[in-house]
């Protein structure tokens, strides 16, 4: 825990792929600085190639949002709200209250690695793996690029590489650093984390942690924090959730993620109905208009 | 940096711009209201990724479709004794069974690994499952046409041709079955997915998509000179059912979840489709227009094929469509 020495859980060695735990990320934007190191680091250490640099005009984020080559990206909110007890705004320093209400969040954004995972179930090639840790991994020599995933993913997070940048064509993603912690090292992201804004750990300590850590902000006055790990939904959790502060929505996270694999019954019976009675029909017109 | 130079003239137009309006529009400035963003969402960004498929697949639709049913319109031609029909419809199947992994191939982002797509057996992968599908298609089509033609080219006779004859009807039969498959299931691959505008209407899909087959094989097939009154019958069915679909997508909104359906160019891609292959074609083969209402039934299934991947990248593009369907 944070506070427990000079090495905090993110500069610890651990042995999680060849103890099969399961791990996750926690991301917590309250102490969150925007710095973007993870991006830095995520795309040093994966070899993550430029997909080009634009302004955006959204805040301090030209990142865009996350895709085949931005594997972490800190969203920066700009919100007309009261963050904490903070006293901001304009004219808050000459009349002493907060009549300008106004916040400025920053959160790294991730592959989910959920609990039951779209893009993992749509893979047709058997590309996309679950790893020991309870990742969802990509393996790029398999992937043939059908681009079935993209569409098939809740949180929009797996996307195609185009041309011309090396390794085209495949379907890319965060691959929570496997390679890394198979050598016991952690995600490059969390190591970088100067705050730790980004925690890697064991889920269940995780999620322990995150419980804890929107109880103590609600009595800081941040009424508004709260956990996004939809376990309710057929998603039925994610290895790498978020705390956050007001609605998901406004952080580009839906309210109520789906795995499309639940539309698969409905879908599949229309379509065997229409298969027999397109055969049905056939049939009959040759049966009475020979 | 001269006073004239174009970046210069660019800041002086954008100070116009913002003087007339309070707004200057374009990529990067979004003034209006304060420093506070209104958009959607995250800056209105897209909350599920749009579908990076491009004009391959729209026609691997249509042309799946086609010689799917077209294989269903084989059997029962062959049952009730259309021998030629059954040839032709087979030949349609045969060809149709080519181009579709060609265009399925092409559409990969790396096609050298097409092969890739026989490593597993995946029921709950739609796309696995059509893969396979179009695989024991192929293998009941080519089969089937060669013994069919042989039997009709009465090459052999005797127990041979009998041979023959009953492995026709089998490899048909296969073909048929699978046909109907490949015709129906491009409904279950886009029906099953986050894109909200395909995942409301995944029982309408399979419908439309399989109608739309077996309506566009026997119209080809008429155009092909079989001008016979079962086949005219199936085009009456297929173009009142497709009536009947049109109907449906007008009565079944789901605001804003699905509104690229019916707003955009999208919107009018579908619409336009439905017209054509629904009401048009079905006025026109009332009239007796058969060929008319054939055309007009193939341009509109292939019209709506590309619709509703046009209505996959507009509604997986916009953040509101994903919170309202949300709320279903």
């Amino acid at each position: 825990m944070i506070g427990e020495g000079i090495e905090s859980t993110n500069q610890r060695h651990h042995n999680f792929v060849q103890e099969k735990v399961e791990v996750g990320f926690f991301t917590d934007p309250t102490v969150c600085i925007g710095c973007k190191a993870c991006e830095v680091a995520c795309k040093e250490w994966n070899h993550v190639p430029d997909d080009g640099f634009t302004w955006s005009g959204n805040s301090y984020d030209n990142t865009g949002h996350l895709g085949a080559s931005t594997w972490r990206h800190v969203m920066f909110l700009e919100q007309d709200r009261q963050k904490g007890n903070q006293v901001v705004g304009s004219h808050s320093l000459a009349s002493g209250d907060a009549e300008d209400p106004f916040r400025w969040i920053f959160l790294s954004d991730v592959c989910k690695h959920c609990e039951e995972a779209g893009c993992l179930e749509a893979c047709p090639t058997g590309a996309i793996v679950r790893t020991e840790v309870g990742s969802v991994l990509v393996q790029n020599d398999v992937c043939n690029g059908c681009g079935y995933c993209v569409v098939s993913c809740p949180f929009g997070v797996i996307d195609r590489r185009p041309s011309p940048l090396p390794d085209a064509g495949g379907a890319f993603k965060c691959t929570f650093c496997y390679d890394r912690q198979k050598s016991g090292l952690v995600p490059a992201c969390a190591k970088v984390c100067p705050t730790e804004s980004i925690v890697f750990g064991r889920l269940d300590d995780l999620r322990a942690r995150g419980a804890e850590r929107v109880q103590h902000l609600k009595q800081s006055g941040y009424n508004d924090a709260q956990l996004y790990d939809p376990q309710e939904t057929s998603v039925r959790g994610i290895h790498a959730f978020f705390l956050i502060l007001g609605e998901p929505e406004a952080y580009g996270l839906p309210p109520k993620p789906q795995i499309p694999t639940i539309y698969l019954k409905s879908a599949w019976t229309s379509a065997f109905a229409t298969a027999i009675a397109s055969i049905i029909a056939a049939l009959l017109a040759f049966a009475f208009f020979s | 940096m001269t006073i004239n130079s174009p970046s210069e003239k660019r800041l002086e137009e954008l100070r116009e711009q913002a003087w007339k309006d309070g707004v200057v529009a374009g990529s990067g400035v979004d003034v209006a209201g304060g420093p506070i963003p209104r958009k959607p969402g995250y800056y209105g960004q897209a909350v599920v990724r749009p579908p990076v498929w491009t004009w391959e697949i729209p026609i691997y639709f249509f042309v799946g479709g086609l010689c799917g049913m077209s294989a269903v319109i084989a059997l029962a031609a062959a049952i009730f004794h259309h021998l030629d029909l059954a040839r032709t419809a087979m030949w349609v199947a045969a060809i149709g069974v080519v181009l579709s992994p060609l265009l399925l191939i092409l559409d990969l982002g790396r096609p050298h690994l097409f092969i890739n797509m026989l490593r597993v057996f995946k029921p709950q992968s739609a796309m696995s499952m059509g893969a396979w599908i179009l695989i024991g298609f192929g293998a009941c089509v080519v089969p089937g046409l060669i013994a069919l033609e042989l039997h009709a080219l009465h090459t052999s006779t005797g127990a041979m041709d009998q041979f023959l004859r009953i492995a026709a009807g089998l490899f048909i039969f296969g073909s048929a079955y699978f046909g109907m498959l490949l015709a129906t299931y491009t409904g279950v691959l886009i029906g099953a997915t986050a894109i909200p505008a395909w995942f409301l209407h995944r029982v309408l899909l399979p419908i439309h998509f399989g109608i739309a087959g077996l309506g566009s094989a026997s119209a080809l097939l008429e155009l092909l000179g079989h001008r016979i009154a079962p086949l005219n019958a199936i085009g009456f069915f297929a173009a009142t059912v497709e009536s009947v679909l049109l109907v449906w997508l007008t009565i079944a909104k789901h605001g804003a979840a699905d509104r690229a359906i019916h707003e955009h160019s999208s919107g009018w891609l579908i619409r336009i489709g439905e017209i054509l292959s629904g009401p048009l074609a079905l006025i026109l083969r009332f009239f007796g227009l058969v060929p008319f209402a054939a055309v007009s039934f193939l341009i509109g299934a292939l019209v709506s094929r590309f619709g509703w991947i046009a209505v996959g990248k507009v509604s997986g593009a916009d953040p509101e469509s994903v919170f309202a369907a949300e709320r279903y």
